[in-house]
């Protein structure tokens, strides 16, 4: 194995939602769906729990990619997080486009926790547009 | 040479003198003459000889409601132990209507109650950018700026320049369609009557138009000046959280560090901070001491909170911010569908 030239895969941070994609994640996993080993996943209760300040320092520790997944609209288990969550990721990715974020490195989706291959699939898709991406370069800390 | 500005500071002395001896208020909050020529300094008045001070002319570049909490604050008198908080008294403030807008603003957040204030609403005739006025002078030793209805008159070392005064305001104000206080008790100075602006962010168009390379490139050129002194912080009605995030050490959400990516967590999430409740006043990009144009990113939010939601802040203290609510009709062309074929271009 010449280890000098192995290749590039990216590193994906995932927000994933505990009572919904989180277990779709888990229902990928007892399933035995194959997906690409690019994410890293962080539980957190909702997606309304997840602020600018977490995404933002996801990228700035040198994540390649964000995905964001919660419940779909309408299952929340907190009535309404997940609204109130999709209008700041709207915001966000319009003001991380600004300045020139490539879109394709902040990813937002609704999975639930039947939908394992569809979280499969999600990470497949989201692997595949951060890998066409490169390594990020804006926003991560060199020191 | 007596101009307008000459005639509403006139009439804004009269009004404030007035409240203050009728024992209405107990401190009337506007600004005062600055050190230097074409600066002010917020300033509260408490007696009549202090009234004296205050001034309304196109060098108000400063935000009064900024200083509202802070001075209601300051100005409740301390409770006894075991007793309960002490009403804060009542105090004028001068708004034109930015100003007015972010009152509102700090209404709706419940950080100003609306019946301890006296809003002596008028109407602002933009703004000058001092930058503006020093590109135009000879050299920048400017003894004294004086403000006549359609000119400043600047005399400096060997030199006396008149200068059409809507070449020099500032961008906001050109593109501002509520020049005149949308929320007050009484009124000072003429009325102006909204402005119908035909493109309110055109001057966004030019960086949206770049790749997102090129857009990374202008960011990073820009906001790299950044010396991280938080002026536009202090300077900014919105930002009165008794904990900023800069300042969060557990987690740490902005590092101390003077790499890019610090200064960019920093300006990426004050702007976002201030989405659906900034209403381009300008304070923060005039106090910059590098000249970053911060306003572009708050901008380019209120644009978005306009398109997105069809709100804009500060018009109205009965409406909810756009953030704090949501309808089950938002679109969300950005969330991706599993084997759909991606996030379109944002």
């Amino acid at each position: 194995m010449d280890g000098m030239r192995q290749k590039w895969e990216p590193k994906i941070i995932a927000f994933l939602c505990t009572w919904c994609s989180y277990a779709g994640a888990d229902l990928a996993g007892v399933s035995r769906l194959q997906y690409p080993p690019s994410l890293r996943i962080v539980k957190v209760p909702c997606t309304g729990r997840i602020s600018a300040n977490m995404i933002l320092d996801a990228l700035r520790s040198g994540a390649d990619g964000v995905l964001v997944s919660g419940c779909h609209p309408g299952d929340c288990h907190y009535i309404s997080g997940n609204l109130l969550a999709r209008r700041r990721f709207a915001l966000l990715g319009k003001l991380l486009d600004f300045i020139g974020i490539e879109p394709g490195r902040l990813n937002f989706t609704w999975i639930s926790a039947s939908e394992g291959e569809q979280f499969a699939e999600v990470v497949q898709q989201v692997t595949k547009r951060v890998r066409a991406l490169g390594p990020a370069t804006r926003l991560v800390k060199r020191l | 040479m007596r101009g307008i500005v000459h005639h509403i500071t006139e009439e804004l002395r009269n009004t404030a003198r007035e409240l203050l001896a009728s024992g209405r208020i107990s401190a009337f909050l506007g600004f005062r003459e600055g050190d230097h020529p074409m600066t002010v300094a917020p300033f509260a008045a408490r007696t009549a000889e202090e009234v004296e001070l205050l001034i309304f002319n196109s060098f108000c570049v400063l935000n009064s409601a900024n200083t509202i909490p802070e001075l209601l604050r300051d100005l409740t008198p301390p409770a006894k132990r075991g007793e309960p908080p002490n009403e804060p008294p009542m105090i004028g403030v001068i708004a034109t209507g930015c100003w007015s807008r972010n009152i509102v603003v700090q209404i709706q957040e419940h950080q100003v109650p609306r019946d301890k204030l006296v809003i002596v609403g008028v109407a602002s005739r933009g703004m000058v950018d001092r930058r503006k006025v020093l590109a135009k002078l000879p050299n920048s030793d400017v003894y004294s700026v004086e403000e006549q209805d359609h000119l400043l008159l600047v005399r400096g070392r060997g030199y006396e320049v008149e200068i059409p005064r809507w070449e020099v305001v500032r961008d906001n104000c050109r593109s501002c369609s509520h020049p005149e206080a949308v929320d007050f008790d009484l009124w000072i100075g003429p009325k102006t009557g909204p402005r119908s602006i035909d493109a309110p962010f055109q001057e966004l168009e030019e960086i949206e138009g770049l790749g997102a390379a090129g857009r990374w490139e202008w960011f990073s050129n820009e906001f790299s000046r950044c010396i991280r002194c938080y002026a536009c912080r202090n300077a900014c009605p919105l930002c009165y959280c008794p904990t900023c995030f800069v300042d969060d050490s557990r987690p740490q959400w902005v590092g101390k560090s003077a790499d890019f990516s610090d200064t960019a967590t920093f300006h990426l999430l004050r702007a976002y901070h201030c989405a659906g409740r900034c209403t381009d006043c300008g304070a923060c990009e005039s106090v910059c001491p590098m000249d970053i144009p911060l306003r572009k990113l708050t901008k380019k939010l209120y644009k978005a909170v306009k398109e997105r939601f069809g709100f804009e802040p500060g018009l109205s203290s009965g409406a909810t911010l756009p953030l704090s609510t949501f309808s089950s009709e938002d679109r969300e062309e950005f969330i991706l569908r599993p084997g759909g074929p991606g996030q379109e271009e944002r």
